[in-house]
């Protein structure tokens, strides 16, 4: 069974029914370690060595945390810019991320019909992770196509336990190595034929 | 006309109003201002008060019995344990060796073998008022000169129980009346035999031990369960007299019975209560007592034996300060501690009021021997804090640890200078993470034993006085941009801000204060940057608290930053208020009031519930 690592970034995860929801559902889930920055870095001091550590012991890597403006939390991209060090992560002898596979799991309060050329926000959900994909591409990583969980402010209770029951499983897929789609063939994890059947 | 005892309290108010700020004034201790009132106000020269000073000394040596009552209530009975064998070792050094030696002078000046032993005896005391007065407004109780000082002094508290006791044998004619001052009343033990006389006295020390535990506390918890203040300070005053009857009773020293009862209490809850009640009374009893020691000063006796009396004057002074030159020497002090003991305890004290005037109703002495005594004791009082402070302005600097140490040029060669004083636990933290980015800043400390020690580490430091502008500017606070103050006491902070505002307005002052009062007075002396202690620290625990109880860190994190920075300009917005406002009287209320218009603030503001970021709750209530 690989190994998950969930790197979880909320600044305010107390006051957010979808990843409390998300989060109770994984979190104490076998193999898993889950993994809190805002609770363990509330003053924004990240120690390196131990992410590296925590990064070296596990072969699944999720990247969990909220859509804000188009992107992570500030305690994400502080995470990205100490952490992915040159010479570790990347560069020419940077290679300890090396066939890890990365699964970003975000929630977003627009709908999906919102982010389209069509919709306000102009571009796909995708397309605003382009930076996070190139992130995992350059330090070697495989870089799965996103579980998204939009328009969580229209949730309803069940729609939302499906959507927690959707990351437990693709997070069981991810363990037993099954296959499990990859970019190219999806926009979002959660298009996957098996787990449409849940709803 | 000196009759009325409104008229004397007159006298003695006025001469202390008039002239401890002008030893203040002249950076003197205020010890010697109120010998120099005393003086002032005696018998020969304004005559103000006349014979009476006598009795006036022994209502005032009570106040030297509550300041023993107080240093009691500061120690631990642990710590007490512990000093043990330097109370004996010390104590017992200093006070063998000076009665040897005081012993055969007075022999070699042709005295009868008792009177050389009786006057060696007094010789050998040294005034535990003005020593323990002066370390307290120093500030230098916890340094080893302190310490030692401290010990020397409680022995000689005890030991002059056995030499008021031994006395009697002395003489050829029983005492018709005991009238010393600490047994005004009848000894109830002089007639048991020895042994009964013994067992009472350890009696009595147990019944002091076991009340404080099982009669004391429980009598102030319901004193305060009244909620009425004075019976509190009733209380109090009580409990000082109660222990100085029972001790008279048995004969032993009140000092020495109020010291045991206040290490007794030490630990109980009302420690603060019982200091913050009777330390007005010690002040103004004290003040009162140092009054009386200047006004007993006979100059007619001066005037009829001038050579004899500076004679004995300057042998006593010399030959008590060898002793406790070797004595410091035998316990391996460093040079400038001793140095400061040497001086700090080389006059007689006031025990020797009481046992030169025991001794004369036992015809041991003759009244002009006696008054003679007297007058060099008075005088070796008023003389020892003036020698004290010659030797910190010319001795100290010259031997012992040097204010200034010369270094390197390139060290000194900095671009930015930062003088930080003060190198206690909190300057050193300060010192400590400025040398970790490279800022090597100028330290100033008035600890010897730090100062050498931190030579050693390789920092630039001055040791002195930092409210000296002479050791300032050779500390180069001219070219310095920063002065930080990590200063315990807040008088000498107060000072040296005030010292500095004025003669170099454009050094930045970083200033710690203990507490709002501190800040209140620093932010109205236009001090900008203060670092409370009881700030930071106090809310990154109320932080921890939460966390422990499940709310988010980050959350807590934030919420602290905004409650820091809110209390910051409340303190601010309050600091003016307090200025116009009258002054209260008890700080207990003034505290409580302060209390509540913190929380009138906070809840005025409620900015706990106002941190709306990444809500999506509101969003998401938006849209429905």
């Amino acid at each position: 069974m690989k190994e998950v690592l969930i790197i979880f970034a909320h600044p305010k995860f107390e006051q957010s029914r979808t990843n409390k929801t998300l989060v109770q559902n994984v979190k104490s889930k076998q193999a898993v370690t889950f993994h809190d920055l805002y609770e363990r870095y509330p003053d924004f001091d990240i120690d390196v060595d131990y992410e590296k550590q925590l990064l070296e012991e596990h072969e699944v890597i999720i990247w969990h945390h909220p859509f804000y403006w188009y992107s992570c939390p500030p305690l994400m991209k502080q995470w990205i810019d100490l952490v992915l060090e040159y010479g570790w992560a990347y560069g020419p002898e940077g290679n300890a991320l090396a066939g890890k596979k990365v699964l970003q799991v975000i929630t977003t309060g627009g709908s999906e019909k919102v982010y389209c050329a069509e919709g306000r926000n102009m571009y796909s959900v995708n397309q605003f992770l382009r930076p996070f994909e190139q992130t995992a591409r350059l330090c070697g990583m495989k870089y799965l196509s996103p579980f998204a969980v939009m328009g969580t402010h229209r949730l309803s209770e069940k729609e939302l336990e499906n959507y927690a029951t959707q990351y437990r499983q693709i997070l069981t897929c991810l363990q037993n190595d099954q296959p499990i789609q990859s970019l190219k063939d999806c926009v979002f994890q959660n298009d996957l034929p098996e787990l449409k059947n849940l709803n | 006309m000196t009759g009325s005892i409104l008229f004397q309290a007159i006298v003695f108010l006025a001469g202390a109003v008039f002239c401890v700020p002008i030893a203040k004034r002249f950076g003197l201790s205020s010890v010697l201002g109120y010998l120099l009132a005393g003086i002032l106000i005696g018998p020969f020269l304004l005559g103000f008060v006349g014979e009476e000073g006598g009795d006036i000394l022994h209502f005032a040596e009570f106040g030297v019995v509550m300041m023993l009552f107080l240093i009691g209530l500061e120690i631990d009975p642990k710590d007490f344990w512990k000093m043990r064998k330097t109370i004996v070792g010390m104590g017992g050094a200093q006070v063998a060796v000076t009665m040897l030696l005081s012993h055969g002078l007075f022999l070699i000046m042709g005295f009868d073998w008792k009177v050389a032993l009786t006057v060696s005896m007094a010789v050998s005391l040294s005034s535990t008022a003005i020593t323990l007065q002066t370390l307290k407004e120093k500030g230098l109780f916890n340094t080893t000169y302190g310490a030692s000082s401290f010990s020397i002094l409680l022995f000689q508290d005890i030991i002059v129980i056995f030499m008021l006791g031994a006395l009697p044998l002395l003489s050829t004619v029983a005492p018709s009346h005991s009238t010393d001052s600490h047994g005004d009343g009848v000894n109830l033990l002089d007639n048991l035999p020895l042994w009964l006389q013994t067992l009472a006295i350890l009696l009595s020390v147990v019944a002091i031990i076991s009340a404080g535990r099982y009669l004391i506390v429980p009598m102030l918890r319901l004193a305060a369960r009244t909620r009425v203040r004075e019976l509190l300070t009733a209380s109090a005053l009580l409990i000082v007299l109660g222990i100085s009857f029972l001790m008279e009773l048995v004969g032993l020293s009140p000092a020495l019975g109020a010291f045991l009862g206040g290490v007794v209490l030490a630990n109980s809850e009302f420690k603060h209560e019982l200091e913050s009640t009777l330390e007005p009374f010690k002040d103004l009893l004290l003040g009162l007592f140092f009054m009386a020691v200047g006004a007993s000063i006979n100059f007619m006796v001066i005037r009829e034996n001038p050579g004899m009396i500076s004679g004995i004057l300057v042998a006593v002074i010399v030959l008590k300060a060898v002793v406790l030159f070797m004595v410091g020497a035998i316990f391996k002090m460093k040079l400038d501690q001793r140095l400061l003991l040497t001086v700090g305890l080389a006059q007689i004290g006031e025990f020797a009021f009481v046992l030169l005037s025991f001794a004369f109703q036992l015809n041991i002495l003759d009244k002009v021997l006696m008054d003679m005594m007297l007058v060099v004791t008075a005088l070796t009082m008023t003389l020892t804090p003036i020698l004290a402070i010659l030797n910190e302005r010319l001795i100290l600097p010259r031997y012992g640890t040097k204010e200034s140490e010369k270094r390197p040029v390139d060290h000194i060669a900095k671009k930015h200078k930062v003088i930080l004083v003060g190198f206690g636990h909190f300057g050193s933290t300060v010192g400590r993470f400025l040398r970790s980015y490279g800022v090597e800043a100028t330290i100033l400390d008035h600890d010897s034993g730090r100062v050498d020690f931190l030579r050693k580490m390789g920092f630039e430091v001055y040791y002195g006085d930092a409210t000296r502008m002479d050791l300032l500017e050779s500390a180069g606070i001219a070219d310095a941009d920063i002065l930080i103050s990590a200063v315990d006491y807040p008088d000498t902070t107060f000072k040296l801000v005030e010292l500095v505002k004025k003669k170099y307005p454009n050094v930045k002052l970083m200033v710690r204060a203990r507490n709002r009062y501190d800040a209140y007075e620093l932010i109205n002396m236009g001090v900008e940057n203060i670092y409370r202690e009881s700030l930071d620290t106090s809310v990154k625990l109320a932080c921890d608290v939460l966390s422990r109880m499940g709310f988010r860190k980050y959350t807590l994190h934030r919420q602290a930053q905004k409650f820091i920075k809110s209390d910051e300009e409340g303190l601010r917005r309050l600091a003016k208020q307090s200025r116009h406002e009258e002054e209260y009287i008890f700080k207990a209320r003034e505290e409580i009031a302060m209390q509540e218009k913190l929380l009138e603030e906070d809840l005025r503001r409620g900015f706990f519930t106002d941190d709306h970021h990444w809500d999506s709750e509101q969003m998401r209530l938006a849209q429905q």
